[in-house]
């Protein structure tokens, strides 16, 4: 009797041992996936958000910022800066962002780039959300595997939440959770959460280096009204406004402008434009992943935007965006955002010729869509010495 | 304030995780021990900050 209790514990803790180490080792290859980047002939010098903010030294949220330019650093045109990966499980924003740090070079102007605005909310994925731990974007010289990420950092670097969450400075009231929500902590506080601390340094890299624009890259459900759009704080109106009509009337798709709430407190379109100098743009795509009625949470979803249970929810008028059999491929979605981003430097090289930004080499939504994201992505084998980078 | 309260936190997770391992060796029932290991799983893998 005693041996068969024995056998019985040795056989369920063998059982337990093996889901544990099976588990344990992926989510440890998930959270410490390294991600290769090939910086392309436009960059200048790769820094840490530490150099902003040396509190964040260190940490893993200390993100990796691509300075891509001609010349020197220090130049008196016009300066931008790209958010990718601000909500990490919003793909678009940060493939965009890559396929500017791969491809674009600059004539006029400086244009810093970050992919992982927060590196942990990319380590980890939510929980009872089902999602993949990763995605994979074929490329003519094999697949490139990317994290999936998360909408909040991650619980392991930045825990407990509080029972209600007290946005710094406004001191409006949030919800716990959006402590570890990137585009709810703006501007951010040098001795607050690591969440906070990133927005901090990320507020002194926009006023330190004299950032014009800011161009924070998102996709939102199609269940959620401000979808394809550009939300626009109130120095940003006119150029937002032409943008759209330029995007409109020349890429072949249409978007649309909102106005950035002015109560609405600790999103980049709001904040960054009452505390710096810049002026911020937030861009969002559509994206049937992130809707509350979707079906099967898998990599093939989050790649081509297919649901059968949110297309339903459409006929029943509950969408603010079309979805038809077609989906939202994230080539589309990829190529939206480079195409607004071109045409926002466009319109403010346009109405500020004595601040230029001129930016070549990225491809825009027709081509995305014809070739593909991967087609744009560059071979971390074949990387020139000093190019190769990892986030 | 908060490094504290996590380091509480990790000793409460240490700590409820080794009151499953001791009820899962003092336990004679089958269904009991696999239920301690079913919830043994996540605080372990909190415990060494895999998720």
């Amino acid at each position: 009797m005693k041996n068969q209790l024995i056998r019985r514990k040795a056989i369920f803790t063998a059982a337990f041992l093996l889901v544990f180490l099976f588990s344990g080792l992926s989510f440890y290859r998930s959270r410490h996936l390294k991600e290769p980047v090939v910086a392309g002939d436009g960059l200048l010098e790769v820094r840490k958000l530490s150099h902003y903010f040396p509190g964040l030294r260190g940490r893993i949220n200390d993100a990796s910022v691509y300075i891509l330019g001609k010349g020197t650093t220090g130049s008196a045109d016009g300066a931008a800066l790209v958010l990718g990966g601000s909500h990490a499980e919003e793909p678009a924003g940060r493939l965009a962002a890559w396929l500017l740090v791969e491809n674009a070079r600059l004539e006029r102007g400086r244009l810093f780039v970050i992919l992982s605005a927060n590196p942990s909310a990319s380590t980890s994925t939510r929980p009872g959300g089902a999602y993949p731990p990763d995605y994979e974007i074929p490329t003519p010289w094999g697949r490139q595997k990317f994290r999936q990420g998360d909408r909040w950092s991650n619980p392991l670097d930045q825990w407990p939440d509080p029972e209600v969450y007290i946005h710094y400075p406004s001191r409006q009231q949030l919800a716990y959770m959006d402590i570890r929500n990137q585009n709810r902590t703006w501007p951010g506080r040098p001795d607050g959460t690591m969440t906070e601390k990133t927005c901090y340094a990320m507020t002194q890299l926009i006023i330190k280096e004299k950032i014009d624009l800011v161009i924070d890259l998102h996709e939102a459900e199609l269940q959620y009204p401000v979808i394809s759009t550009i939300v626009a704080h109130q120095k940003g109106e006119d150029l937002a406004a032409l943008a759209s009509m330029m995007i409109s009337g020349e890429e072949g798709f249409n978007i649309g402008v909102e106005y950035s709430p002015v109560a609405l407190r600790g999103l980049s379109h709001r904040e960054i434009g009452d505390h710096t100098q810049a002026i911020p743009l937030l861009l969002e795509t559509p994206e049937p992943f992130l809707d509350a009625t979707r079906g099967r949470t898998d990599r093939a979803l989050l790649l081509t935007g297919k649901d059968e249970f949110v297309m339903k929810a459409g006929r029943h008028g509950l969408l603010f965006e079309k979805l038809d059999e077609n989906g939202w491929p994230i080539d589309v979605r990829v190529g939206r955002h480079l195409s607004s981003i071109i045409q926002i430097f466009k319109v403010w090289t346009e109405l500020h010729p004595e601040r230029p930004i001129q930016m070549e080499n990225v491809p825009r939504y027709a081509e995305v869509i014809a070739r593909g994201t991967g087609f744009y992505l560059k071979n971390p084998d074949l990387a020139p010495a000093g190019r190769l980078f990892y986030e | 304030m908060a490094a504290f309260i996590t380091f509480l936190y990790y000793l409460m997770v240490a700590f409820f995780a080794a009151c499953f391992i001791w009820n899962f060796r003092r336990s004679r029932n089958w269904q009991s021990e696999v239920l301690y290991l079913i919830v043994l799983l996540p605080f372990l893998l909190r415990l060494f900050r895999l998720k």
